[in-house]
Parts: C-alpha cells; sequence; structure tokens
C-alpha cells in the first residue's frame, strides 16, 4: 500500500497560494447546496485574493433564494466572495434568481456595474470544460445558432445544419466537493452532487478537493471511483 | 373575452401528459411543466430526465428524506426509491440532450413566433436572464412542446409574429398547449388542433397574432 498523500492539514494551507487575478472552477449546480465545496469558499474568502474570475453553473444564487436549502442550515455559496469584494468576472449558465423580485449579491454588483457576466448555455459551459481539460481547444455546437449569444462566433455549416464555435475553458483552480476520496485522490460523488464537479476536475492547473470521508487508498473499488486520481492535486477533510 | 372559461395549469399540463408515449426520455422545465408526473396515464413507462444529471428519477422525497445530493434542475428534492435510476456528470447530461437521445422536452415560454422560434430566457426590464438548459434542450429534443398559459399575466400576446425578446432557440417548437388551445407548428405555419369548450376560432385568434390555420379535424381538447 502506498503512503503517498495528497491530503492537506488544513483548508487555508491547501488554498494560499491562490493569488489575485486567479481564474477558479467552483462546483455546484447552484440549486442548493449539494456539490458545493462551502468550506473551500469560505477558505477563499479568508484568503482574500481579488479580481478573480469564477467559472460555475450559477453566480450565487442559494443563499439569497433558499432553494433547496434545509431550514436552519447556514448553507453559502459563492455569493460571500462577491459581497467581499473578491470577484471580477463570472462565466455562468443561470446567474440571477428565478424571480425578479429576488436580487442576489451578484445581480446587486451587476446591476452597478461592479461585476463582469459572460453568460453560457449550461450544456456549453459543461462541454467547454470538459474540451478544456481533454485537449481539445474548441468545438462546433447547435446550441445557441440564431441567438444573440452567437453574435461574433464563428459560423459553419456541417450537413446542411448550421453550427458555432464554441472555445474551451480552463483554469487556474478548481474547487470540488467529494463525497469519498482515497489519500491519493480517487473520487467518489454522491447522486447529483457529481454534475460539475467530474467535469471541472480535469480542467484546473490545480485542483482542490474536500471530501466528506478520506478512505485509506485502496479501499475504494476500481469499479466505483467517479474521477480518477491523476486529475487531484490536494485533499481536504470536509468539516460539516 | 376575459370572463371565458380557461384551463387551469394542471388542466395544461394534463394535456400535454397525452403528448407523451411509453417508453419515452422526457425532460421538465420548471413551472406548468413540472405538473406533469402526476396525470401519467400509470399503464405509461416514462424516464424523466433533469439537467441536474439524473435520469429515471420518480417522486419528489418525503421531508424526512430530503437530500442536497438528489435534486431536479429545480432545486426540489428527488426520492432515492426509484430502480432504474441512474445518475451522471453535467457534460454526459448535455450529451443527453444535445446528441439527440431526449425524446421530448416541455418548457414555458414568454413568446413563440409563427416560425417555431422560442424566447423563454429574457425579459427586457432585467439585465440579465437565466438560460440554464433551455438553449441545449430547445434545439437538442427531438420535440419540443411549450406549455403556457395563452396570454401574459397583463394580457400581453404570446404567440407572435416575430418574437421582440431575446430568442432561445430559432424554429424548434413543435406543440403549444395552452389553457384555451392546442396548436402545433407545421412548415412555419401554426396550426389550431383543438379548442376550449365555450370559444370560438374568431376568439382564439384574437389574442394570437400570426393567422392561424384551422385543422381540418378541429376538436374540443381532449384531458
Amino acid at each position: 500500500m502506498t503512503t503517498y498523500s495528497k491530503i492537506y492539514k488544513s483548508t487555508l494551507e491547501a488554498l494560499k497560494d491562490i493569488s489575485d487575478n486567479s481564474s477558479i472552477m467552483i462546483d455546484g449546480f447552484g440549486a442548493g447546496p449539494g456539490g458545493t465545496p462551502q468550506n473551500l469558499i469560505k477558505g477563499l474568502k479568508e484568503i482574500g485574493s481579488r479580481n478573480l474570475t469564477i467559472i460555475g453553473n450559477t453566480a450565487g444564487i442559494t443563499m439569497a433564494t433558499g432553494i433547496g436549502i434545509k431550514e436552519g442550515s447556514k448553507d453559502i455559496d459563492i455569493s460571500i466572495l462577491i459581497d467581499n469584494n473578491q470577484v471580477k468576472k463570472i462565466i455562468a449558465s443561470y446567474p440571477v434568481a428565478p424571480s425578479p423580485s429576488i436580487l442576489t449579491s451578484f445581480e446587486k454588483a451587476f446591476n452597478k456595474n461592479e461585476i463582469e457576466l459572460e453568460l453560457v448555455p449550461q450544456g456549453t459551459l459543461a462541454e467547454r470544460i470538459r474540451a478544456g481539460g481533454a485537449g481539445i481547444p474548441a468545438f462546433y455546437t447547435p446550441t445557441g445558432v440564431k441567438t444573440e449569444l452567437a453574435n461574433n462566433k464563428e459560423v459553419r455549416i456541417i450537413n446542411n445544419k448550421e453550427y458555432i464555435l464554441e472555445y474551451a475553458l480552463k483554469a487556474d483552480y478548481a474547487l470540488l466537493k467529494s463525497h469519498k476520496s482515497d489519500k491519493i485522490g480517487n473520487l467518489i460523488y454522491k447522486g447529483t452532487s457529481r454534475n460539475f464537479n467530474a467535469v471541472m476536475a480535469s480542467a484546473a492547473n490545480i485542483t482542490i478537493v474536500e471530501s466528506e470521508i478520506i478512505l485509506e487508498t485502496g479501499k475504494i473499488d476500481p469499479h466505483h471511483i467517479h474521477t480518477p486520481a491523476i486529475y487531484i492535486n490536494r485533499i481536504v477533510k470536509s468539516n460539516e | 373575452m376575459n370572463n371565458k372559461n380557461k384551463l387551469p395549469r394542471e388542466a395544461i399540463a394534463m394535456r400535454v401528459t397525452k403528448e407523451l408515449h411509453n417508453g419515452n426520455v422526457v425532460n421538465l422545465g420548471i413551472g406548468i411543466p413540472t405538473l406533469c408526473p402526476q396525470f401519467i396515464d400509470p399503464g405509461k413507462f416514462i424516464m424523466f430526465h433533469s439537467e441536474s444529471g439524473v435520469l429515471n428519477y420518480g417522486e419528489m422525497a418525503s421531508e424526512k428524506k430530503e437530500d442536497t445530493n438528489l435534486i431536479n434542475a429545480g432545486g426540489q428534492y428527488l426520492s432515492w426509491d426509484n430502480p432504474g435510476m441512474s445518475v451522471f456528470d453535467s457534460a454526459e447530461s448535455f450529451a443527453m440532450i444535445r446528441g439527440g437521445h431526449i425524446d421530448v422536452a416541455v418548457l414555458g415560454a414568454y413568446q413563440i413566433s409563427a416560425k417555431g422560434d422560442l424566447a423563454n430566457w429574457k425579459l427586457t426590464n432585467r439585465k440579465s436572464g437565466n438560460i440554464g438548459g433551455a438553449m441545449d434542450l430547445a434545439i437538442g429534443a427531438k420535440k419540443l412542446i411549450i406549455a403556457m398559459e395563452h396570454i401574459d399575466k397583463k394580457g400581453n400576446i404570446k404567440l407572435v409574429n416575430n418574437c421582440s425578446l431575446p430568442i432561445t432557440g430559432s424554429k424548434c417548437v413543435n406543440t403549444i398547449v395552452t389553457d384555451i388551445a392546442v396548436i402545433e407548428i407545421i412548415n412555419e405555419c401554426m396550426i389550431l388542433k383543438e379548442i376550449l369548450p365555450g370559444w370560438e376560432i374568431q376568439d382564439v385568434q384574437e389574442i394570437t397574432e400570426p393567422k392561424l390555420i384551422i385543422d381540418k379535424n378541429l376538436k374540443e381538447i381532449q384531458l
């Protein structure tokens, strides 16, 4: 059994080299706290790096809307980074609350032109991240054709159908949440919390995961691993 | 005309379920579409897909069994107890959608044009809207059904010659089920297939901007 370990003693230790102007992928479907690395987000606030570009499905709608939050819980999302003036730009598919009457931290800042937004359809976002991790620089997709999101994008007709060119997305860091990890970073997610986690794992220079359970290496059946250890650089225990 | 009877949201959902066939894979958007499952004939096997990364989900979780790790795209908790359910990541979830593996998507709409353009992600009085999975579903599902009220709460017409709002997809809508009519879009024309009892064709036309073509077998809405 290997004694090699990617476990960091503390969240802050795992995050401390994140400098200003970094791009960071952060998981979470955004409709509720499932899959969101809440301890890493709190740690990033404490580290205080600024001018960040955050890539995620939403721009943080859980705290403001209460969607998917159980009564009495203290779940957080990336809104705490926006409130702390750390975020320059958001790349997301679902940036604002479903109801216009609820203003999230992002929408308040966006309405005051204090933050930039790159709006991307959810499937295109997932595929851009997947491509980034898989060494594919760009791809053609039918999603968004003839919409305002196709403005200034290259169009190509393939087999009589129109497609637009979308570029891969990579980031300096990815912050993930897993259910189980072994000491070298083989991961298992629970239920729908796999969503962007498993895609982002491969697309960053440094991938940091907080895991609910950490097991000895060898204790996870190879057939059951969702993200192989090759993509994971740092592991911390997720404190409840 | 406002005092005429209209179908409640549940009845619109009930009519939509008649379009879902045994063995279909179906994705339901937020709003009226979410009401559909309760009206499905128990003899039909429908596999529901959600963008959040789950296929063949069943009922909502009971309050005691809510798990933040099992949600649909609207953030509602799903039950773990559905035989044959599978979970997967977002790239795979959207490969299913974009790759043409979803038989039917049911979405809501702000506007639909005669050609079948759909606008459902952004209103003019808000600086940003939410796209989520709508653009992928609009072009990826084999059949796109829209479930909605025929006009909006302020009385604005939603079936229009050309969408004034930013579109979600071009020429993608197949069938529209409203609170007064069922309309199909064929060859860039709106065909009136079914009408709610108590409504005349001209009443429906008055709140529909494109010229409706009346189906030879025009029927009363079948629930």
